[in-house]
């Protein structure tokens, strides 16, 4: 039982970091209909920010709260700022072309972050700094909850929470529903929807940046290629929650973290990456919408 | 020399879908606090002038004026600004968004809240039923409310000039009537209406004049006079 709460623990953590990555596909996905490959390298940028931010300002020389957060916020800005010009250098153009230009640019997108990352950074990892000092807040013979993953769990929630809000009750989230829904009758509104097409990669990656420093915590080496699994494994959340569904990439990303670390620990380690793609194929099998993704007929 | 008087003229405007051209060198124009309508059968190119007007396709010719002043290359949103409003076809609601939300979009550019919610109320006039389920989803609405919601919508941008595609479309007579004597009283109160229809005799009871198109062009200009007057304009394009 202790050795299942420990396993949930993390579980819910880990899964935590998928849905705020998922939550960049899905939001991406609602408005342009593009899968935006690139999104797991913003999330790897958003730790080389951290990274190099905490270095510079000599936040990394001693954990403070203060500290964890300055550098939070760095790489969650800086990453929004990348993801706008991504969209505006390299999706922008492509808007009237047929989806798969811009499927493909993505990949682009998603190769150039990589190699250009490799020849910024080095191809060798680097060691984020440990921002915050784990403590135990629990122990007992089987049982260990440090504060690291229910700090991870903590800000995830805070900033999910602060994302339904701006989506649900600002004018700016309403007009992301609205061109989500169809962008010719928002632009009808009124609604610039370039801009909002930009406020909602703004959105995205500043999520995904908070994800980059969330994961580097827990796992403080980083390289320029650490997007590839966690980008790959948060888009399938994506879909298993039913892209384009914002509640669903939430449920995806809980749903893949907690049967991640179940399998790796009652089963083998080994598999703890195919079961990400074995649920991919099992909800495409079965519910090609995702769990909460509903069938939206062809636009006419 | 341009005629103050009219709220919105085109001049030999042409466009293409790719290829393919859908409107060839129409004129027409429309006084302030008049009813127009545009008639014609599927394909005529109806639907594609009032896209032209509302920005979302760009003529390939021609002019567009608003009171005077060329829309060329003004984007949807923009003109908006400008005081035309459009109520698409196929009424494209935002069906995931409260009746309440849909209507607060088509106010998005706004800024006086109090005017907006003076506006509100009046739409709410015009339509009860909208009030009544101003907090639900607008894609559980019936068609007719999906109408009625589609043209409050419209309105909530305070327009000039409202442009209504097919307004009547699916839906049964009694509410067919309903949805023009709230046309005719939206234009009451000073709003210019360009009217796209198939229901041709309905359109041409409530508007000054018609515009019969014919493959992308103009081929006539009639009046809800000649329907009584001319047997065979009424046989060869009004359906008997």
């Amino acid at each position: 039982m202790q050795e299942f709460l420990q396993q949930l623990v993390n579980g819910v953590s880990w899964g935590s970091i998928y849905a705020l990555i998922a939550l960049g596909y899905t939001m991406v996905y609602g408005v342009l209909q593009l899968i935006n490959f690139a999104h797991g390298d913003v999330f790897m940028l958003g730790a080389f920010f951290g990274f190099y931010f905490s270095r510079w300002t000599k936040i990394a020389q001693e954990p403070t709260l203060f500290g964890f957060f300055a550098t939070l916020l760095f790489a969650m800005a800086a990453c929004a700022l990348v993801g706008v010009i991504i969209e505006r250098a390299a999706y922008k153009p492509l808007r009237e072309r047929p989806r798969l230009t811009a499927l493909i640019t993505a990949i682009g997108v998603s190769l150039l972050l990589e190699n250009g990352g490799q020849l910024l950074f080095g191809v060798d990892p680097k060691f984020f700094p440990s921002l915050i000092s784990e403590t135990r807040l629990y122990e007992s013979a089987n049982l260990v909850i440090s504060n690291l993953p229910v700090i991870i769990l903590v800000v995830s929630l805070a900033l999910m929470l602060l994302l339904r809000f701006i989506v649900m009750k600002t004018t700016i989230g309403k007009a992301m529903r609205a061109t989500a829904f169809n962008r010719e009758a928002a632009a009808l509104m009124g609604i610039n929807t370039n801009n909002v097409i930009s406020f909602t990669f703004l959105l995205g990656s500043a999520l995904a940046g908070a994800g980059g420093i969330l994961v580097a915590l827990t796992y403080p080496k980083i390289d320029p290629l650490m997007g590839l699994l966690p980008g790959l494994k948060a888009f399938v959340a994506a879909v298993l929650g039913g892209i384009g569904n914002i509640p669903g990439a939430v449920l995806g990303g809980m749903i893949l973290g907690v049967s991640e670390t179940m399998v790796a620990g009652y089963i083998s380690s080994t598999l703890r990456d195919a079961i990400a793609f074995a649920l991919l194929v099992v909800i495409l099998l079965v519910k090609p919408t995702g769990l909460l993704g509903s069938r939206v007929g062809e636009k006419v | 020399m341009t005629d103050n008087n009219f709220i919105l003229e085109v001049k030999n405007l042409c466009v293409f879908y790719g290829g393919i051209q859908a409107v060839k060198d129409i004129s027409f124009g429309i006084k302030k606090g008049e009813i127009i309508t545009l008639i014609g059968a599927t394909g005529a190119g109806k639907s594609t002038t009032l896209r032209a007007i509302s920005g979302l396709l760009k003529p390939r010719e021609g002019e567009i004026l608003l009171e005077g002043r060329s829309l060329k290359n003004i984007p949807p949103y923009e003109v908006v600004k400008k005081g035309i409003s459009h109520a698409p076809e196929g009424r494209k609601i935002f069906a995931n968004l409260t009746v309440r939300e849909n209507l607060e979009l088509g106010a998005y550019l706004r800024r006086d809240k109090p005017a907006i919610g003076q506006d509100m109320e009046r739409v709410f006039g015009l339509f009860p039923r909208l009030k009544e389920r101003i907090k639900q989803n607008a894609g559980t609405l019936s068609g007719g409310e999906q109408q009625m919601l589609a043209i409050g919508r419209a309105l909530m941008s305070a327009p000039k000039l409202l442009l209504l595609d097919e307004p009547s479309l699916g839906l049964a007579p009694l509410l067919v009537k309903a949805i023009f004597e709230v046309i005719k009283e939206i234009n009451a109160k000073g709003v210019s209406i360009i009217l796209v229809e198939q229901n041709a005799y309905q359109a041409l009871k409530i508007a000054a004049r018609g515009y019969v198109l014919e493959t992308g062009k103009i081929t006539m200009t009639v009046t809800a006079e000649d329907l009584v007057t001319n047997e065979e304009l009424r046989k060869a394009y009004l359906g008997g």
